[in-house]
């Protein structure tokens, strides 16, 4: 039984799902974008967003920029600044003069006034190259001197670590450690509270004193799609014309996520001369290139007619990525519900659930997923004996689910399962509701509904999750809109779709004897 | 593998409705969005099958506002017995019978007792949306409570059996009686345990008997003899089912119905997007009786409901 519209309706499904594969193939031609993520080199964007409020007069912006290091090739770099000049400067010395400074971005503006904001983008590639350049070691700085009581303790510090140690290195290390000991001595106690918002510097000093040559540096810690993010301080030391790099909080270098040092010469990451309340704050993008298209420097095309979200900042284009997985979940549960007849409580909750996943990892989600429900459906029976209007429940049910959730963190941080912090990622909202449904139908349906719409949900969930968290999907939803138009066109034809579920095939088998 | 499911193939040559067919075919083809709110608000269904003196049960209230909510028990003055429901609940979701009374002490038909603040919070939760759909505010009836008509009483315990019958166009296609069982709490919805009993069109009597999906002989808690079930005056219940049809304008409609001990067939609610298990009920597919009517022409639908009950039972009685 075909209805007049259906040949529209086929033809328009066709359109859509052909104009997405040219769009497809057109980026993959013309742009040069591998299809699988495999063959092509990883390049991280960076952004940085320098904020401050310009005091009505002329303003001068100086802004470190990252060059060229172990793992990381400079293959672009550019700057956003209506009204200022720009200039990139390679090499010079940094206001002090103590150390030959790395390269820097400068703006300068005639006047300015009111809230500003700078952009400085760049695109780095991934690489196993050596780096080219050594940077030579500072000269020293002229002995502090330090206040008592502080100067005794320092001292003390001092002596102990250069007793256990064999060289420059291994005294830092030896250094770092002390401070970062968990149950550490009355003086390191004293210096950490007295010190503790200029403790890198500290501890340069300290090396310093020792003669050891050693600088500050500012490195950020690259994970795809973080916003708003602040350079973390870091302890560069040289011995005989080598340079290692400590990390302040263990001692070492972080192995699991790439570092990048944005600053490596000791020298401040932001100077501005000429206004007040100053900040840097960084947003990063991992994408795929390929190899050719990184070396031809194919720019962005800035033309009007170029609406790709790939002409937005930096720190838009980290949350479209997120958003362009959506419809990927959304596929997921037309699937589940429409051919395999999965009963879920909430249509795209799910989808919200899949998400949280994305940013907890999926073993803590799950845990945390059953957790909440869980004590929020006992909470939720002890609130259905208080006779409450219903928007007054389902506040107090958010609020439970707050302190759940606050409560599980505390716990999981104090028992050193740092992993259940991420558990501040779930939609609260949504939880409180699906808390809400679950326990209605736990009264009307009993417990058996709750645990086959509960486990379909999570089942849902957990299928978005994979499909939105593999690599190929990530790299096509975000690198290819036609993906979307596919989906799009998939979508459309499953709602078509009038055939039996495969529940049903279960559901009716007792017309089976009857043959 | 093959023998937990059946082949969609098979299920096909049975001519067996699924619920996507159901969804895209039958109810969003032949019931227009703007008159599902005649089915999804029972006092409105109640007040526009008025109009075609279709008997409903008797409203002894309506509550539309928390702060009616004081008044309850001036209302249900001098009412022993009485069902509270909400007007726009779905699936008997929400529904409180109370079947007998002493003093300000309530019975519900498995004999829980219930204060007076119990029916007040459940009122309230009613008016907040707790049973609705989309959880929208919502409107509390309360009716008189329906009395088993004897020849059902040896099949039935703690509720009332309904009798839902699938009208297509006009035309009764199939239909079911519920049985409430122990396992049901009363309550005739096949998914918790009722037992779905198929009627033969023709003549209103017993063709077959399913008790979750397993064809059953007797009543699990009665032990009577479920082929012996009847309905007496079958074709006027078929009558009143079919003029749900003209009186709302749903082409795809599941009436649900009761004999009441003292005034006969009651129309109880109206579904828009009514179930499939009436196929396992009746141990037939819906498919080949919809495509009949499908196949009919505008003007027969038009036909009188007593033409149109005639030419069903012709159609579709007696199959088995």
């Amino acid at each position: 039984m075909t209805r007049p519209s259906s040949l529209m309706f086929y033809l328009l499904v066709a359109a859509i799902v052909t104009a997405g594969l040219i769009m497809i193939i057109h980026r993959h031609w013309v742009y040069d974008i591998p299809l699988i993520p495999g063959e092509s080199r990883t390049i991280w964007s960076l952004e940085a967003k320098v904020s401050f409020v310009a005091e009505n007069g002329p303003v001068k912006v100086s802004l470190a920029r990252p060059s060229d290091q172990q793992g990381f090739t400079l293959v672009r770099e550019s700057g956003a600044s209506p009204g200022y000049g720009l200039n990139f400067v390679e090499q010079g010395s940094s206001p002090n003069g103590r150390v030959q400074s790395s390269p820097r971005a400068q703006w300068t503006i005639r006047s300015a006034s009111g809230a500003q904001e700078l952009y400085y983008h760049v695109d780095l590639m991934e690489s196993s190259a050596p780096s080219l350049r050594a940077i030579p070691a500072p000269a020293l700085s002229p002995s502090e001197d330090w206040p008592d009581p502080y100067r005794t303790a320092i001292e003390a510090v001092m002596k102990a670590s250069f007793e256990t140690s064999a060289d420059n290195f291994s005294f830092a290390r030896e250094l770092i450690k002390r401070f970062n000991q968990e149950d550490a001595p009355q003086n390191v106690r004293l210096l950490k509270r007295a010190y503790q918002n200029r403790l890198p510097q500290l501890l340069q000093e300290m090396l310093n004193a020792a003669r050891v040559p050693a600088a500050v540096v500012y490195g950020l810690e690259l994970e795809d799609g973080r916003r708003r993010q602040n350079l973390i301080p870091m302890l560069s030391v040289w011995q005989d014309g080598k340079r290692h790099v400590f990390n302040l909080s263990d001692g070492s270098l972080e192995e699991n996520k790439p570092l990048l040092l944005w600053e490596q010469t000791g020298a401040p990451v932001l100077d501005v001369m000429g206004g007040h309340d100053s900040g840097v704050r960084f947003s990063m993008l991992r994408r795929e290139e390929s190899a050719y298209g990184v070396q031809e420097e194919i720019l962005p095309d800035d033309s009007l007619f170029n609406f790709s979200v790939h002409s937005l900042p930096v720190e838009e284009q980290a949350m479209f990525k997120t958003i362009f997985l959506l419809p990927v979940g959304a596929l997921v549960v037309c699937i589940l519900r429409i051919l395999v007849g999965v009963r879920t409580s909430g249509t795209f909750m799910p989808v919200l659930i899949a998400i949280a996943f994305l940013q907890t990892s999926l073993v803590t989600g799950i845990l945390g997923f059953l957790l909440v429900v869980g004590t929020g459906l006992a909470i939720r029976s002890y609130l259905s004996h208080l006779n409450l209007l219903l928007v007054a429940r389902i506040s107090a049910g958010i609020i439970a689910v707050v302190g759940i959730i606050t409560m599980l963190s505390v716990i999981s941080y104090k028992t050193g399962l740092t992993e259940g912090l991420k558990i501040i990622f779930f939609p609260m909202v949504i939880l409180a509701w699906t808390v809400e449904r679950m326990s209605i139908l736990w009264e009307e349906e009993g417990p058996r509904e709750v645990v086959i719409q509960g486990g379909g949900s999570l089942i849902t969930a957990v299928l978005a999750y994979f499909a939105m968290q593999s690599e190929i999907m990530r790299h096509l939803t975000f690198n290819f809109m036609g993906v979307q138009l596919v989906i799009l066109g998939l979508v459309l034809l499953l709602g078509s779709y009038s055939g039996y579920r495969l529940s049903e095939l279960k559901r009716f088998t007792s017309f089976r004897k009857r043959v | 593998m093959t023998r937990r499911f059946i082949s969609p193939f098979q299920l096909r040559d049975y001519g067996i409705l699924g619920i996507n067919r159901r969804n895209r075919e039958y109810v969003s083809r032949y019931n227009p969005r703007r008159l599902f709110p005649l089915v999804d608000n029972k006092l409105l269904t109640k007040q526009t099958v008025a109009l075609a003196e279709i008997p409903t049960p008797g409203l002894i209230c309506e509550v539309r506002q928390q702060s009616e909510i004081r008044h309850l028990m001036d209302h249900l003055q001098g009412h022993s017995g009485f069902a509270i429901k909400p007007a726009k609940g779905s699936g008997g979701k929400g529904i409180l019978v109370i079947t007998h009374r002493d003093g300000d002490v309530f019975f519900k038909s498995s004999g829980v007792a219930l204060t007076p603040e119990d029916l007040q919070r459940h009122v309230s939760n009613i008016l907040s949306g707790l049973y609705s759909l989309g959880g929208s505010a919502d409107m509390t009836l309360i009716e008189d409570l329906i009395h088993v008509a004897p020849h059902f009483e040896r099949f039935t315990v703690e509720g009332v059996p309904d009798i839902r019958v699938i009208v297509c166009r006009g035309f009764p296609v199939m239909a079911m009686m519920r049985l409430s069982t122990h396992a049901s709490d009363g309550k005739a919805n096949l998914h918790q345990g009722a037992v779905g009993v198929g009627l033969d069109l023709a003549t209103g009597k017993a063709l077959n008997a399913v008790q979750r999906d397993q064809t059953i002989e007797v009543h699990p808690d009665t032990g009577e003899d479920l082929s012996t079930l009847e309905v007496p005056d079958w074709k006027d219940l078929l009558i009143t089912a079919a003029r749900c049809y003209d009186v709302t304008g749903l082409g795809y409609l599941g009436t649900d119905m009761v004999i009441d001990r003292d005034r006969g067939p009651l129309l109880l609610e109206l579904n828009a997007r009514p179930g499939l298990s009436i196929q396992m009920t009746n141990g037939a597919g819906l498919l080949p009786r919809l495509r009949k009517i499908d196949s009919l022409s505008e003007a027969e639908t038009r036909l009188s409901a007593e033409k149109r009950v005639a030419m069903s039972q012709r159609w579709f009685g007696g199959l088995h």
